[in-house]
């Protein structure tokens, strides 16, 4: 066994006949998040996402804490490795003792973490990677994930996509497992909806390496009705600077999934398209209380509107907060089982820990683009609640290992 | 027909963004013989800078033209004073030496520009005239394609008059030709560098803000850039500023056809294009033989079996891995293990390099094959955990024979630039064939079914491995290899078959690396891309050239100094800048490697 600094006190303290205090000691100590992501491969996503997460640490330990003990989290940076992640996350359990593995941006970095809790049987909570296998194929117990995966994000889009009647779709999307998947369902959603559609060209830029001009000659070369677009971030900038150079998007319809984010239209400014349908955080327009009181914390705080990470940061701890509540202990089997069914409040409005495959109940606002005062903003939105846009339990079931 | 003629202007318009960063690059190691990996860096750097003046311009063209030549300048600048703070200090080091340090720069400079402009990327909003497009064959084409397209063949136009008209440029051909007689003459080689090295950091930073227009400044460039400007400098030929242009036009006007044409394929056809222009014509288009021109630092690596100080220290170490378990908790074991696997990894790489004389940018190929060898025997056969270690370096073994059947032939950053060549291509089966390989999610789910005995699993493999290959290059045939790379003439003369020494010598570096890869498999329990990524490269190159390439004990001591710094500043803020930093001060205190230094002390 190893001989680690708190067997050894334990033990001593055991012998010595001061075990008691030692274990009031635990339970009063505070509650450990070991907290794992891409702060330095992503900083876009990951430094709003940081704020969001302190802000619902911040706010939880002022009102008393959980089960009454103060939560403490303990971050670390995996540079986008999955093989760094898994060696922090073994830093974490094993010396740092964390009572659970929380985090993760990228998908494949969501799965190693997930693939090590279940190894370590220590539950991880997922809060960004958007692959369904996260929750579906490669699902287990001991993984519960927070963002509305890349099938809901088709799913939410769909209904409205459909009603645009157009015949001929071309789709670009990176060329990795979130482009790959959205464009998969996307295609096999609208025919089940709308029989009949074509899907004329299908291109696949490098993420982070899109060769702009060529991309939006090729697209256009296929003379569509509607583009279906899975770009963000720099390749989303120079996709739509080429495009509207060269009118691509006149005249045509587009959905475009994440681009409603602040992260990534803001930096679109005054050439964000009008008239795309998307999903995304319209922060400068959201009137509920909910998404109000979180704004004004987080400005109060940092001085800065929040992006789509910072809710997603507020929302992952919130959650851990609740599954923990509702469990009443922080014992990894106990949590497992205890997660399924907690509900609690986010920014945007009650979310539920589903018992069924462990995917939160987290919606997505979908709405049309806009430019407002040189800046591109969401208009015409709603929130689509998870729930909706999930499968049926039936076909989850299908979908998940036994 | 109008789509062939606007795709192939489109693809003009990327060949001069491509061109402007390769030309600075292949100006740098014409000269100075340094293998730049900063050069993507002060592109981002151009790009940023080119954002803080352009913004704060009018936006008319002459403006935005003063602006961008502003930036250039700006560039030019940081370039000459990296020069003078670092390079210039390791010219005499061993050849890629220099290479270590601008890795040092590049983490630093990452680091600083986040620092300076935060995490946003930054769009430089277009004024009306660069939004503007012609009608060329019944479609828009903007404008400002246009003029990178002429501005492409204007630098090289004026590169080449400064270089052949110029006195400067004169001497900056013959120092490339010949430095030493340079030297000689009375020519003040230390100017001609640093004015060489400001030009090619001024062309990058001119590539970076020309950029800005298309798209933003943001902080993933300075990665996006570096690999592609390697191709077009290999596959021009290195140091032919005419062959960079000719292979960026080659490049840039086939990834544009390329993305209608193999879509899916967009990752692989540059680097399958390179590897068939170097097995084509090995010193790229318009490039030459140029032989080794810095004779002076070679030829002095003698290898010599351990003495007792060294097998003292060995001896301790092992006695401190074996101890381990009793020493250090989960993270201990954790880097332990890696440190195991990334000695094995390195003192691979070490027998291509050093006894080999074959540098390799892509020695990662093999480590990944081994990882997904072991990993995919084990999830589809339900291979038990010996058989999937013992059929990894075999599978790493077969495709490192297959592959340097081709590469042997070459040598220096030739060679290095096919291997890095091919294990993108490997990268880019590892991520698209997803059915095989389950993408960039990964192999997942290979986990030893007892840890504690996995570590002395790995440790006796990984140290075992090493001991194998220290055999061999201390055999007759190690000997016979060495001469090979110091003397081709003289050990041909001596019957020894060059080729069948190299590719053997290949193989075998590749096996030792799959085995590597397949332990790290199941210590992580996973196989992903990542494995395979162009930066796992350069991670075991630094190792290597961190340790000193000169012994088998500096792989060694490189692998556990770089993976222990790694991983214990990689919890601390900034740590992209702590490592960066103290990267760039062992090159400046320790220009032989940790184990060259400790060597050098005796």
């Amino acid at each position: 066994m190893t001989l680690s600094r708190r067997t050894l006190l334990t033990a001593t303290a055991g012998f010595t006949g001061l075990a008691a205090p030692a274990i009031s000691r635990a339970q009063t100590a505070a509650i450990r998040i070991g907290e794992i992501n891409s702060y330095t491969a992503v900083p876009s996503f990951t430094l709003p996402y940081r704020n969001g997460w302190t802000l619902a640490v911040e706010q939880i330990n002022a009102s008393g804490g959980v089960l009454g003990r103060k939560l403490e989290v303990l971050s670390r940076d995996d540079a986008g490795k999955p093989q760094d992640a898994i060696r922090l996350a073994g830093e974490l359990i094993g010396d740092q003792k964390v009572d659970l593995l929380a985090g993760s941006y990228l998908s494949n970095v969501g799965l190693a973490i997930s693939d090590f809790a279940l190894q370590n049987k220590t539950l991880f909570v997922g809060g960004e990677p958007l692959t369904d296998a996260l929750v579906w194929q490669k699902g287990h117990r001991y993984c519960y994930r927070l963002r509305a995966s890349t099938y809901m994000q088709a799913r939410m889009l769909i209904d409205d996509a459909a009603k645009f009647g157009a015949k001929r779709w071309v789709t670009v999307s990176p060329n990795y497992e979130y482009g790959q998947s959205l464009v998969k369902w996307f295609k096999i959603l609208l025919a089940q909806r709308q029989p009949g559609v074509e899907f004329v060209a299908e291109l696949w830029p490098a993420l982070g390496n899109i060769d702009a001009g060529a991309t939006v000659a090729a697209l256009e070369q296929a003379k569509p009705d509607a583009i279906f677009n899975g770009t963000f971030g720099p390749d989303l900038t120079k996709f739509v600077r080429a495009g509207n150079t060269r009118g691509l998007f006149e005249g045509r319809k587009v959905v475009s999934v994440l681009t409603g984010e602040p992260e990534y239209l803001e930096p679109l400014g005054d050439e964000a398209p009008a008239g795309w349908l998307v999903t995304g955080y319209p922060v400068d327009s959201v009137t509920d209380a909910a998404n109000l009181g979180f704004i004004a914390a987080y400005k109060a705080r940092f001085n800065e509107l929040p992006k789509l990470g910072s809710v997603v940061g507020h929302a992952m701890i919130a959650g851990i907060a609740a599954g923990i509540a509702k469990t009443g202990s922080v014992e990894t089997e106990a949590m497992a089982d205890g997660f399924g069914g907690a509900k609690f409040a986010t920014p945007f409005g009650p979310v539920t820990w589903r018992a069924l495959d462990h995917q939160a109940t987290f919606g997505a606002f979908i709405g049309r683009t806009a430019l407002k005062n040189g800046r591109g903003t969401m208009v015409d939105w709603r929130y689509i609640d998870g729930a909706d846009a999930l499968p049926s339990d039936e076909e989850v079931k299908k979908l998940r290992p036994a | 027909m109008s789509f062939f003629l606007t795709q192939t202007l489109t693809g003009l318009a990327s060949a001069s963004s491509l061109f402007l960063v390769a030309a600075g690059l292949t100006v740098i190691f014409g000269v100075t013989r340094v293998v730049n990996f900063a050069h993507g860096s002060l592109c981002m750097l151009g790009a940023f800078i080119g954002w803080s003046i352009l913004t704060r311009l009018p936006r008319d063209p002459a403006w935005f033209a003063l602006g961008v030549l502003a930036t250039a300048a700006a560039t030019a600048l940081i370039g000459a004073a990296l020069e003078i703070g670092l390079l210039r200090r390791i010219y005499r080091a061993p050849e890629l030496f220099q290479l270590l340090a601008t890795f040092g720069v590049v983490l630093v400079l990452a680091d600083a520009t986040l620092w300076l402009w935060g995490p946003n990327d930054l769009p430089l909003p277009r004024p009306p005239w660069l939004r503007q497009f012609v009608m060329i064959a019944g479609s828009r084409f903007p404008l400002f394609d246009l003029v990178l397209i002429a501005i492409g063949p204007l630098v090289l136009g004026g590169l080449l008059l400064v270089f052949h008209r110029t006195r400067w440029g004169v001497l900056v051909r013959a120092a490339t030709q010949d430095r030493d007689m340079v030297a000689a003459l009375g020519v003040d080689q230390r100017l001609l560098f640093t004015s060489v090295f400001a030009l090619g950091a001024g062309l990058a930073g001119l590539g970076g803000v020309l950029a800005l227009p298309a798209g933003s400044a943001n902080l993933q460039i300075d990665l996006a850039v570096i690999t592609e400007a390697f191709v077009i400098v290999v596959v021009g030929g290195l140091g032919s500023i005419g062959g960079a242009y000719l292979a960026a036009v080659l490049i840039g006007v086939l990834q544009a056809f390329g993305v209608v044409v193999l879509p899916g394929a967009t990752l692989v056809l540059v680097f399958v294009v390179m590897a068939v222009v170097l097995v084509v014509r090995p010193y790229g288009l318009l490039g030459r033989d140029r032989g080794q021109s810095r004779t002076d630092a070679e030829a002095v690596i003698l290898q010599r079996p351990a003495g007792p100080w060294q097998i003292t220290a060995a001896g301790i170490g092992l006695a401190l891995f074996l101890a381990a378990p009793l020493l250090v908790g989960p993270f201990g074991m954790a880097i332990a293990t890696e440190m195991l696997v990334a000695m094995l990894f390195a003192a691979s790489l070490h027998v291509m390099m050093g006894p080999g004389g074959m540098p390799s940018f892509g020695h990662a190929a093999w480590f990944g094959i081994g990882a997904y060898g072991a990993a995919l025997l084990a999830q589809n056969l339900a291979t038990p955990m010996p058989l999937a270690l013992a059929g990894a370096p075999i599978l790493a073994g077969l495709a490192a024979f297959a592959v340097g059947a081709f590469i042997v032939r070459l040598s220096g950053v030739y060679l290095a630039m096919l291997t890095l060549a091919f294990a993108q291509i490997v990268w880019a089966v590892a991520v698209q064939f997803v059915g095989l390989t389950g993408g960039d999610n990964g192999v997942l789910g290979v986990w030893p079914a007892d840890p504690r005995g996995f570590y002395y699993v790995a440790l006796a493999l990984c140290v075992g491995g090493v001991l194998v290959l220290r055999r061999i290059m201390f055999s007759p045939f190690g000997f016979a290899l060495r001469a090979g790379r110091d003397a081709p003439a003289r050990a041909a003369a001596s019957g020894i078959d060059m080729t069948a020494h190299r590719l053997a010598a290949f193989t075998l570096s590749g096996a030792a690396a799959g085995l590597a890869g397949a332990i790290f498999t199941y210590s992580k329990g996973s196989a992903f891309p990542t494995y395979i990524s162009v930066s796992h490269s350069v991670d075991a190159l630094i190792m290597v050239l961190l340790g000193g390439i000169g012994s088998l004990a500096g792989p060694i001591i490189g692998a556990i100094a770089y993976t222990g710094l790694f991983d214990l500043l990689l919890a601390s803020d900034f740590w992209r800048a702590r490592l960066g930093a103290v990267i760039i001060a062992l090159v400046l205190f320790f220009p032989a490697g940790l184990a060259g230094w400790a060597e050098r002390r005796r």
